[in-house]
């Protein structure tokens, strides 16, 4: 697609200078800092009431700034009216124009800028070629299943060759066989228009699929920004490491440290793990591990514990087991373990992650 | 006893029968609660469609000519057609005013916080009736009341404006009891369009006006039918604010005096139930225009997701 004349804002990197949102009393964002790159896909993840979906308003023009300023390449934007911004947006419940057929709500943004009827009719084709719903035009959006409507919504907010795409928890409606079609569909579209794509949600496994770089919130500020593979494998912090299925949440005592390992006293057992924040000798601290990371074995060090549960997931069984001191843990075995059996869990300490924290 | 098993099977088959049926009803939407209708039906039978057709029937029976005789004397008579013009005249004017009020009201109430005390004040009116609003208002517009007095001593006139005993009196009065109404409605169809389509609208790049014009006015626009068609139904009413607030002999010498005057001051109830009937097919051809035109509108779910 053409770039065409355009009063809004041209592309550039998109920048968040302490974007502060206060509702009375309630920070939902208590000043944010963050550059996206052009063309960039970023997620923002986080759980409900994160700040999240804030964050896009705020991008969008749609929630007033209480503090900070929003930037696309050297143009200052947070005092434009969402009009004036020239963004896309796809917002959690379509929000299609239901009066307006599927041709008349993608070619909207374009009839609202004085395109010509020809050069509106042969950008919407496009754009309904790209979601693969051209059949459908004169369709409205009522007769449309739910998946059709939010392709038509997308299709609504790139025809217009925005800088900057905004989607708010696009696929939250959809089924599960849907959202992870619509996924592809979503990277694909990005990577054919090139548009900066900030993308709001609060599926883990859709941010890390999707994003080039992943934002994880937390009670409205950033708690870690980076790669998939990065937020994976090295959460920064407690939180991020939640978010990333680190399910065993461990307190406990520090007996030692040494070049970035840490020897952590958990239930009685003496795990040895990788510190991600600073942490000391005698201080508190919270191991973090994957449940697939807790393996049981049959005998010799670790953690012991009894069974309470056990699941056949294909592959491998997991199963729930509590500790001597009550402490409820996630782990995997290779093979079926009796419920009330006594195992012993242990982990690789390059996946025994140590956070700072009040310990036990 | 051998005969047991068998009384067995046909009662059993009796039963099913039975069942099917009350099955086969309650499919068509009938089964015990709807008897419940039944007293609301007897009221309207009794109240409304027996009054009806006897004063139908009655129209037809006049004092003096043929079947048709009263309807050939209403359309003679300037003083009895003229009728239908002056109560349009005040009808129509009253309803789209209220309408053209109520939208914009609406559309910022909407979006208020202290909705319901607003909502009170506004709707307050229809709690006080006609005839204390003609009191009120025969005060405060008269020759002596405060709105001249106010203009007067603000030296905006040089003497009190004539606002009651005529067109006036009775437009005003209409609108204010009238508005609470047609408000209320419209409210009712503003709040339900998704504040989502109109941020929609605003991110894809469309200004207020826009927003109105091309989201929220196409989806109110049938609910403003229903609500115009309500609204002027009750002004082409107008009986006590016309007489106590207008010039009953002459401006404001709306339908239904007309009928009044014929039932209880001729005492000729057959031409009065002709005027009613007159009054009533003028109301019903507005209605089936104003609907009709409605046909012609987008009228599905006002959201923007699948319902």
């Amino acid at each position: 697609m053409t770039l065409h004349a355009q009063t809004a804002p041209g592309g550039g990197a998109l920048e968040l200078r302490g974007v502060k949102r206060i509702f009375g009393s309630h920070a939902a964002l208590a000043g944010i800092d963050l550059t996206i790159k052009a063309g960039e896909f970023i997620a923002l993840l986080g759980p409900s009431g994160c700040g999240k979906s804030t964050a896009l308003n705020c991008i969008a023009g749609l929630l007033p700034l209480s503090g900070g300023s929003i930037h696309l390449g050297d143009r200052r934007i947070d005092g434009l009216k969402p009009e004036d911004r020239g963004f896309g947006m796809v917002f959690q419940s379509y929000a299609l124009f239901p009066h307006l057929n599927v041709r008349k709500n993608v070619g909207f943004g374009l009839t609202m800028r004085g395109v010509s009827r020809g050069e509106i009719d042969r950008r919407v084709d496009e754009a309904l070629g790209l979601v693969r719903l051209r059949e459908q035009a004169e369709k409205l959006p009522g007769q449309m299943s739910g998946g059709q409507q939010q392709r038509v919504a997308i299709a609504r907010a790139i025809v217009i060759e925005p800088p900057v795409v905004l989607m708010d928890e696009p696929l939250s409606n959809l089924d599960a066989k849907l959202r992870l079609e619509m996924r592809a569909e979503i990277r694909r579209i990005h990577e054919t228009i090139g548009s900066t794509t900030v993308y709001v949600t609060h599926d883990q496994d859709e941010a890390l699929s999707m994003a080039d770089r992943v934002v994880v919130m937390r009670d409205g500020t950033i708690r870690q920004v980076g790669t998939p593979e990065e937020l994976y494998e090295k959460p920064a912090h407690q939180d991020v490491a939640d978010f990333m299925g680190f399910r065993n949440r461990l307190p406990g005592r520090v007996v030692g440290v040494a070049d970035g390992r840490a020897e952590v006293e958990v239930a009685g057992a003496r795990l040895s793990g990788t510190a991600r924040e600073s942490v000391q000798a005698g201080g508190g601290a919270v191991v973090s591990i994957r449940p697939e990371d807790l393996v049981a074995v049959p005998g010799g060090p670790g953690l012991a514990a009894r069974v309470t549960a056990i699941e056949y997931r294909g592959r491998a069984f997991f199963g729930n087991a509590v500790a001597a001191d009550g402490t409820e843990l996630f782990f995997r075995a290779d093979r079926p373990l009796e419920k009330g059996a006594d195992i012993r869990l242990t982990a690789e300490p390059a996946r025994t992650l140590v956070f700072a924290g009040a310990g036990a | 006893m051998s005969s047991a098993p068998l009384d067995g099977m046909v009662a059993a088959a009796g039963l099913d029968e039975r069942v099917a049926l009350r099955t086969r009803l309650a499919a068509r939407g009938l089964d015990g609660t709807t008897l419940f209708v039944l007293p609301a039906l007897l009221a309207i039978l009794a109240l409304f469609v027996y009054p009806f057709l006897y004063g139908l029937a009655l129209s037809f029976r006049p004092k003096a000519g043929g079947v048709l005789g009263n309807y050939a004397h209403f359309f003679s008579d300037p003083f009895l057609y003229d009728t239908i013009w002056t109560t349009l005249r005040l009808a129509m004017p009253v309803t789209i005013l209220n309408l053209v009020l109520a939208v914009p009201i609406a559309m910022r109430v909407r979006l208020m916080r202290r909705q319901r005390l607003l909502t009170t004040i506004l709707v307050l009116p229809v709690t006080l009736g006609t005839v204390l609003v003609a009191e009120g208002l025969l005060n405060y517009l008269g020759p002596q009341g405060w709105f001249n007095r106010t203009l007067i001593w603000a030296g905006l006139l040089s003497g009190p404006v004539k606002l009651t005993n005529n067109y006036w009196g009775v437009f005003a009065s209409l609108l204010i009891t009238g508005f609470p109404f047609t408000f209320l409605l419209t409210l009712s169809y503003v709040t339900g369009i998704d504040p989502a389509l109109e941020q929609a609208g605003a991110v894809h790049g469309a200004s207020a006006r826009q927003r109105f014009t091309r989201i929220i006015l196409p989806l109110i626009l049938p609910g403003l039918a229903i609500t115009f068609c309500l609204s002027f139904v009750q002004a082409f009413a107008v009986f006590p604010s016309a007489v106590l607030l207008g010039a009953p002999a002459g401006p404001t010498r709306v339908i239904s005096i007309a009928a009044y005057q014929a039932a209880f001051e001729e005492y000729d109830y057959s031409l009065a139930s002709a005027i009613a009937m007159v009054m009533g097919a003028v109301q019903l051809a507005i209605v089936a225009a104003v609907l009709g035109a409605r046909g012609m509108l987008y009228r599905g779910p006002v959201g923007g997701t699948k319902g």
